[in-house]
């Protein structure tokens, strides 16, 4: 079962002009697994979120969702995003609607539910995320925690097999970065696989099943949570992240 | 002082302007009665009828080529602009006098009311699709990268996320077009439309009345704003949505 990864990603490049961002990086996520790219800012993480879902084109590499090369699928890619979850670090919440109408807008346009349906698998999402009691506040009346916890139900709602968390925690304050944290733990516990970006250092040990350490664009070591943070790699790499230090 | 509170008021020249006035405005009810306002009406008629012809077809035309420009293909996106360019930049003077008195001659003929239509259609888009624009590119990026990443396509994203945010933010642009619009559809005039103004001008030039007749023209123009006008405060009261559109939105419970 676990032979064929959930996503497998390939000798991915991407470049802005001269800038190489993304210098052929490989890696691997089996079902279940939580996979956390730490690193200096600048260093291709974000992009390398958005070059697996295809919200940014690779120049070069493949993509295999469940097996299938996903990178020149053409329109099947919108039922691959689907299958990828994605939060981003600054909620991306659709301003115009209710909390439980951004769960519910992709159930009904794009996975086709009657309204009723749809209607009640929002709010399933949003008590999972323990957002129930805001379902009809709209984004612009939401903490910055909160707003995060229903960018999560969005996602979720779609069933994807994998979650992307691009910074998810970077945009909060501390007691909003736990909440969050909070709600990514309890989905982690069920078995949701996860892809996470961060630069919470102390998160990322104990989140992690295997911490990547991405540095100008290429993984420079990667492993358990239990080596990395001494590894001398990151020791060196640690310098230049500056605000590593958690809360 | 005492000579001056003394003086006595001339009663009988102010009462007899007054007693002059009335009894000309008296004389005149016929005519307003009879003639003006009935001319008036009809006009009222005509100019309710193109502006409310007008203004869905020119929403929703302006709709199509502000999503073009912003979101198009390159070749539809430069026809869209190509189309701004040219109906933005034409006098609805010149526009009209090509519909009605040009085209009949490449064997395209309209008609009056038809040739005001069109033209004011193609101008009223025009106007619009630059309000419209400025809304959609308004819209933080972020809010269709979210779109796609849950497996909508670039149309549905524009769709349901972009083009109902950009709406709420061009509201005031695209009402203050209506406006204009109930306001130069007067231009119809010049292709025989007898619409408000036309038809105050037959009147005023038969019955030697311009002062009446435009005064009443001008205040049916007033009338008509204001209607207008309150009925866009209560659209954007209506459509307000906290952090969306700048009048405060309540906290809806939906269902």
């Amino acid at each position: 079962m676990s032979d064929v990864p959930i996503l497998k990603v390939e000798n991915l490049c991407k470049s802005y002009g001269d800038l190489e961002v993304l210098k052929s990086v490989s890696f691997e996520v089996h079902k279940g697994e939580k996979k956390v790219f730490v690193g200096p800012s600048g260093t291709g993480k974000s992009t390398l979120l958005r070059c697996i879902n295809q919200l940014t084109l690779p120049d070069s590499g493949f993509v295999y969702l469940n097996g299938e090369e996903i990178v020149h699928s053409g329109k099947k890619i919108n039922a691959y995003r689907q299958k990828m979850g994605m939060v981003f670090q600054n909620f991306n919440l659709f301003d115009h609607l209710t909390a439980v109408r951004n769960v519910e807008l992709a159930l009904l346009k794009v996975k086709k539910m009657d309204k009723k349906s749809a209607r009640e698998k929002a709010m399933y999402e949003l008590e999972q995320v323990g957002m129930a009691d805001r379902a009809y506040f709209y984004p612009a009346q939401l903490s910055g925690g909160q707003a995060q916890r229903v960018s999560i139900a969005r996602a979720l709602a779609m069933d994807p097999e994998v979650m992307l968390f691009d910074e998810s925690t970077s945009a909060l304050d501390p007691e909003l970065k736990r909440e969050v944290m909070e709600v990514m733990r309890t989905l982690a516990a069920q078995g949701m696989t996860c892809i996470v970006v961060t630069h919470e250092m102390k998160f990322a040990t104990s989140f992690a099943t295997e911490i990547y350490l991405m540095e100008k664009g290429e993984i420079v070591e990667h492993g358990p949570p239990s080596e990395i943070p001494t590894s001398p790699n990151f020791v060196k790499t640690r310098a230049f992240m500056g605000s590593y230090a958690d809360e | 002082m005492d000579n001056l509170t003394n003086t006595p008021v001339p009663l009988d020249g102010l009462s007899g302007f007054f007693q002059g006035a009335l009894d000309s405005f008296i004389s005149q009810i016929p005519f307003w009665q009879d003639i003006l306002l009935p001319a008036l009406w009809n006009g009222l008629l005509v100019t309710m009828q193109l502006v409310i012809m007008t203004a869905p077809f020119g929403f929703l035309l302006g709709l199509l080529v502000a999503v073009s420009r912003v979101y198009g293909p390159k070749p539809v996106k430069w026809l869209a602009q190509l189309y701004v360019i040219f109906f933005r930049g034409c006098p609805l003077l010149v526009l009209l006098f090509i519909l009605y008195f040009g085209l009949p001659s490449i064997g395209i003929v309209l008609g009056s009311f038809m040739s005001a239509l069109v033209g004011f259609i193609l101008c009223n888009s025009a106007y619009n699709s630059e309000y419209l624009r400025g809304g959609l590119q308004s819209i933080k990026r972020g809010q269709l990268l979210a779109a796609r990443s849950l497996g909508m396509t670039k149309a549905q994203g524009v769709l349901y996320v972009v083009v109902p945010q950009a709406l709420r933010r061009a509201l005031p642009g695209v009402s203050n077009e209506f406006i204009y619009l109930i306001k130069y559809s007067s231009l119809a005039y010049v292709v025989a439309v007898i619409e408000l103004t036309g038809a105050a001008k037959i009147i005023a030039s038969k019955y030697f009345m311009f002062f009446e007749a435009f005064a009443a023209v001008g205040v049916f123009y007033l009338v008509l704003v204001t209607i207008t006008t309150l009925g866009v405060h209560w659209l954007e009261k209506k459509y307000a949505i906290p952090g969306v559109s700048g009048v405060d939105g309540k906290v809806t419970k939906e269902h």
